[in-house]
């Protein structure tokens, strides 16, 4: 009686859990798990593979701990008693062997995903990339378009469907750039640019994250990045440059002062070359350079890395 | 700049409330046990007793209740987070600034890390290792004296930051260009630097210690291949301490020249490279994990055999596991920051060597369950510490696993999910091991049993409150929450999760008021538990063929051993391990001096902090004086005659 008490009381303690953490997660969005884009689709599809293979070993090894420790308890004298026995080669093969073939097709996995989803190979497309140039801030997020010449803090948008290739760099503490829905977070480092390429199979708006630890405004450093169709990104592209605001290389050293919880602001234009001297001014700070020097020494290094 | 006081002034003093309410706290704490000291008149006893012993079971001790001071620290820095994560959402900012609570959130880790997790790594080494190998001591006890006093002394600077000043705000890594000066100006990291130096030269000394007493201190007849498994767990700890530890002690070294002399090692311009740091913490910080990890496994090894009442099954698989883990652990590293954009075939390298190590850490597994097959397995807390460890750790090497893989982790890397699973790693594995280990232990030293009820409730209030508080972190994580978070937005859908988490700590918490408990309960009834045979467990290896507790010099007789588990063998055949023959032993002195090297080591990492120059150059010169007054010191050791071990002996046997 006592015992199946204790079952009960199992069972509805293990309801409840589960009904709490179904009531908890009802309305949420695993941004990991629900990709918006290839590669954070492939990304998420490698971690279910893996997955998969390391419960070949995990639900055994669950299995055997609870069957081997019960049957082989001190009150069951029923049970073989061999307590010298302390050596098997078939079962030391076999358990040195099946881990070793998992690993194995674990690694090519591993090798080829790496290669594949390697943060700076770009993306095949039947369209033509667009470039944006990301600089972590004190404690804002700044997008640079060169290709059309303006700027946003904390606010991004994009074509759908479209590759975009990010160039990633910091001009405060390092920082970690991450669209989880997207895919592939890259750290964002002072004198370091990173590529890195994503794209968005369909519109929407999905969070963007600083992940890496950066100072005092660290968790207000967030923005929303909005993938929109060709017609929208373009009339978006447009009304920021009717926006009333213009980066400059003066204005930009304001911007970079700290500030916390920075709300989404545009900018009209910004000068040409501003993400090269950010990157540069770390890597030459002896030499006033211009910025055809600057472009040109980033022409032959084929961008920093 | 002051002369006498540096950089240090009043303004290092204020606190705001949270801050006010520790500091209150901890010096309750202090006067609490300075009072209790005094009314029972034991200064003499401490002193004599405890401070100045070179005896390595009371180090052990002193290093264990030391490290268990530290564990309430960091349990309530982890409460006071997620109290902030649980409240801090949307329009309220919860009970921290930014600030502080990144300032919490590198004392956490910091403190778990190096002033717990190592501390107790330390104290069970300490208490057991001579004792498995028939041994009378360690190689060096004064050495070993003066690596506690360095870990010690670690441990209330890092304290200190509370009370005069503050701690860095950086994380438990510090990672420059956040670390230098240039964003981080205040003393906090200075705090952070000098506290590890100091404890971190105390580990480095301590790992030489062990592997010398391993090497050379072995009984007669004990060779490599028949040393208990906790031996080989800590021969592959201690070679990574000895090959780690100064990477760590060169690369805080660098950072503060760096932020004393504003050199540019590590700095965002003029040449210095942030990278390099993060690649050399992690040298460090890699086989850091495997430092705490292995003994746990080795303790794992221990008990699984005696409750098992049966061999360990495939000793050498077991020996051949641990020493592939050391050498893997250092070949990893750079599986920590994949986001780093190392590029695919370095990626790939580290990815594939970091999966490996599954390979030897499965064999451990499936040779443990394999101990229990066809034994008779006793279901007493340091098993179920053991099938809780199996269960969890299971767990976090899946999902350790499942990050190897760098496209896999460029999603999931600094979120909660990676927090998750390196607690599920550090919890589960290292902190459950060493629970563990001390239940096993204790009647040893102490010859007396912890109580098995209350041990079995503290149990199960862990493994509940385990899983209640990094389940939802595992699950934040895909839900895109990173990691050290002071603040986010309802529209997130964290806050429900944050609070199972929160509940999941309390539950935690009772689980270490009971373990209190149980120690108090223990204590107080220890003459209904009190062991008499030395053998309460019906052991296996050479500490429990001597008394519980131990006379100081452990063996009367040194044992001579000719087989892996040499008392159980004895045992069967019932022949004793050593004849009555007593012989003098020498053993070593007392000496405070251990204590006052890490005491001027300590006044010269405050004098760091606040920029004292003179208290620095006091710091040094004493340390120095100090090691020539012992270096001088020829009378270091007395000798027990063989009538007097005799006396003592007959004592033992006739309690």
């Amino acid at each position: 009686m006592k015992k199946n008490l204790k079952v009960i009381f199992g069972i509805l303690i293990g309801t409840l859990t589960v009904a709490l953490f179904v009531g908890i997660l009802r309305n949420s969005n695993f941004e990991v798990l629900n990709p918006a884009g290839m590669i954070a689709t492939k990304e998420r599809n490698l971690m279910s593979l893996a997955a998969i293979l390391m419960l070949v070993v995990a639900i055994p090894v669950f299995v055997m701990t609870f069957t081997i420790a019960w049957k082989y308890r001190a009150s069951n004298t029923k049970a073989t008693y061999q307590p010298n026995w302390d050596h098997n080669t078939l079962a030391e093969v076999i358990w040195w062997g099946i881990p070793c073939i998992i690993i194995a097709i674990l690694s090519v996995v591993t090798w080829n995903s790496s290669h594949e989803l390697d943060p700076s190979q770009s993306i095949v497309s039947s369209k033509a990339p667009i470039t944006i140039q990301v600089v972590a801030l004190q404690w804002k997020w700044l997008f640079i378009y060169p290709e059309q010449g303006i700027a946003t803090v904390n606010y991004l948008e994009f074509p759908e469907n479209t590759p975009v290739h990010f160039e990633v760099t910091s001009d405060a503490p390092m920082n970690a750039f991450w669209i989880p829905q997207l895919g592939s977070q890259i750290y964002a480092m002072p004198g370091m640019s990173m590529p890195l390429h994503l794209i968005a199979d369909k519109t929407g708006s999905y969070d963007g994250l600083s992940a890496n630890i950066s100072g005092a405004g660290f968790a207000g450093m967030k923005f929303k990045a909005t993938s929109a169709s060709a017609a929208d990104f373009n009339s978006w592209v447009e009304s920021v440059q009717q926006s009333p605001d213009a980066l400059t290389s003066y204005s930009y050293t304001t911007l970079a002062e700290p500030t916390i919880n920075t709300p989404p602001t545009s900018f009209a234009s910004v000068p040409g070359g501003l993400y090269n001297q950010i990157v540069m001014k770390y890597v030459m700070p002896m030499r006033a350079l211009d910025d055809a020097s600057l472009n040109g020494m980033i022409m032959n290094n084929n961008h920093i890395q | 700049m002051n002369v006498l006081f540096g950089n240090l002034t009043l303004s290092a003093f204020q606190h705001d409330p949270v801050q006010l309410g520790g500091v209150v706290f901890m010096f309750l704490g202090i006067i609490g046990v300075l009072g209790l000291i005094t009314y029972l008149k034991r200064w003499k006893w401490i002193w004599t007793e405890w401070v100045t012993t070179t005896d390595h079971k009371k180090i052990g001790v002193m290093y264990i209740i030391i490290a268990v001071v530290m564990l309430l620290r960091g349990l309530m820095d982890a409460s006071i987070l997620r109290l902030q994560q649980v409240l801090s959402v949307g329009s309220s900012n919860g009970v921290l600034t930014s600030d502080h609570f990144q300032q919490i959130v590198t004392a956490h880790g910091t403190i778990m890390i190096f002033f717990v997790a190592m501390g107790l790594l330390f104290g069970i080494i300490n208490l057991v290792v001579p004792l498995q190998i028939g041994a009378r001591d360690v190689a060096f006890p004064f050495l070993n004296s003066t690596s506690f006093w360095l870990y010690a002394l670690g441990a209330v600077l890092i304290n200190m930051s509370l009370f005069v000043g503050e701690f860095a705000a950086t994380g438990w890594l510090a990672y420059p260009p956040l670390s230098e000066l240039a964003y981080s100006p205040g003393v906090g990291v200075d705090y952070y630097i000098w506290a590890l130096q100091i404890s971190g030269v105390g580990s480095l000394l301590s790992g030489v210690n062990f592997l010398v007493t391993i090497f050379k201190m072995r009984c007669q007849g004990m060779s490599l291949m028949k040393m208990p498994m906790f031996v080989w767990s800590v021969i592959g700890s201690m070679s990574l301490v000895v090959f780690a530890f100064p990477i760590l002690t060169a690369t805080l070294a660098m950072l503060s020249l760096d932020r004393f002399f504003g050199m540019h090692f590590f700095t965002a311009g003029m040449g210095g490279n942030p990278m390099m740091y993060v690649n050399l913490i992690w040298a460090w910080g890699h086989p850091e994990v495997y430092i705490l990890v292995l003994p746990a496994f080795g303790i794992f090894s221990e008990i699984v055999a005696t409750f098992s009442q049966k061999r360990l099954f495939g000793y050498k698989s077991m020996v051949w596991a641990i020493m592939s883990i050391t050498f893997l652990s250092f070949v990893v590293w750079l599986h920590h920051f994949f986001t780093m954009g190392a590029g695919a075939d370095v990626n790939s390298f580290f990815g594939i060597m970091t999966m490996i190590i599954a390979i030897p850490t499965g064999v451990k597994v499936f040779n443990w369950l394999f101990t229990m097959y066809r034994g008779r397995v006793h279901f007493t807390t340091p098993m179920l510490w053991f099938l809780g460890f199996v269960t969890t750790f299971t767990i976090g090497g899946m999902t350790g696993v499942l990050m190897a893989s760098p496209p896999a982790d460029f999603q999931l890397h600094n979120s909660l999910f990676l927090v998750a699973h390196f607690h599920n790693m550090i919890i589960g594995g290292v902190v459950f091991g060493f629970f563990a280990g001390i239940t096993y232990w204790f009647p040893k030293y102490f010859g007396f049993k912890l109580n098995e009820k209350i041990g079995a409730y503290a149990f199960w209030c862990w493994i509940v409150g385990f899983l209640l508080a990094f389940v939802p972190l595992y699950i934040l994580g895909l839900m895109g929450a990173t990691r050290r978070l002071d603040h986010y937005d309802p529209s997130m859908g964290w806050q429900g999760l944050f609070i199972v988490s929160g509940v999941g700590l309390m539950i935690i918490f009772l689980g270490v008021a009971l373990q209190i408990l149980q120690f108090a309960v223990s204590i107080w009834q220890r003459k209904q538990n009190r062991d008499l045979t030395g053998d309460l467990w019906n052991g296996r290896t050479l500490e429990w063929s001597t008394t519980s507790p131990p006379p100081h010099y452990n063996f009367a007789i040194l044992p001579v051993v000719e087989d892996r588990d040499p008392f159980w063998v004895a045992k069967e055949k019932g022949a004793p391990l050593t004849s009555r023959h007593y012989e003098d032993i020498v053993m070593p002195k007392n000496t405070p001096l251990g204590l006052y090297i890490a005491t001027f080591a300590f006044l010269f990492g405050f004098a760091m902090v606040w920029h004292m120059t003179w208290l620095a150059i006091v710091g040094v010169i004493g340390v120095i004086t100090v090691l020539a007054i012992r270096s001088f010191d020829d009378d270091t050791h007395y000798t027990i005659t063989a009538a007097e071990v005799a006396h003592i002996e007959s004592g033992a046997h006739h309690e």
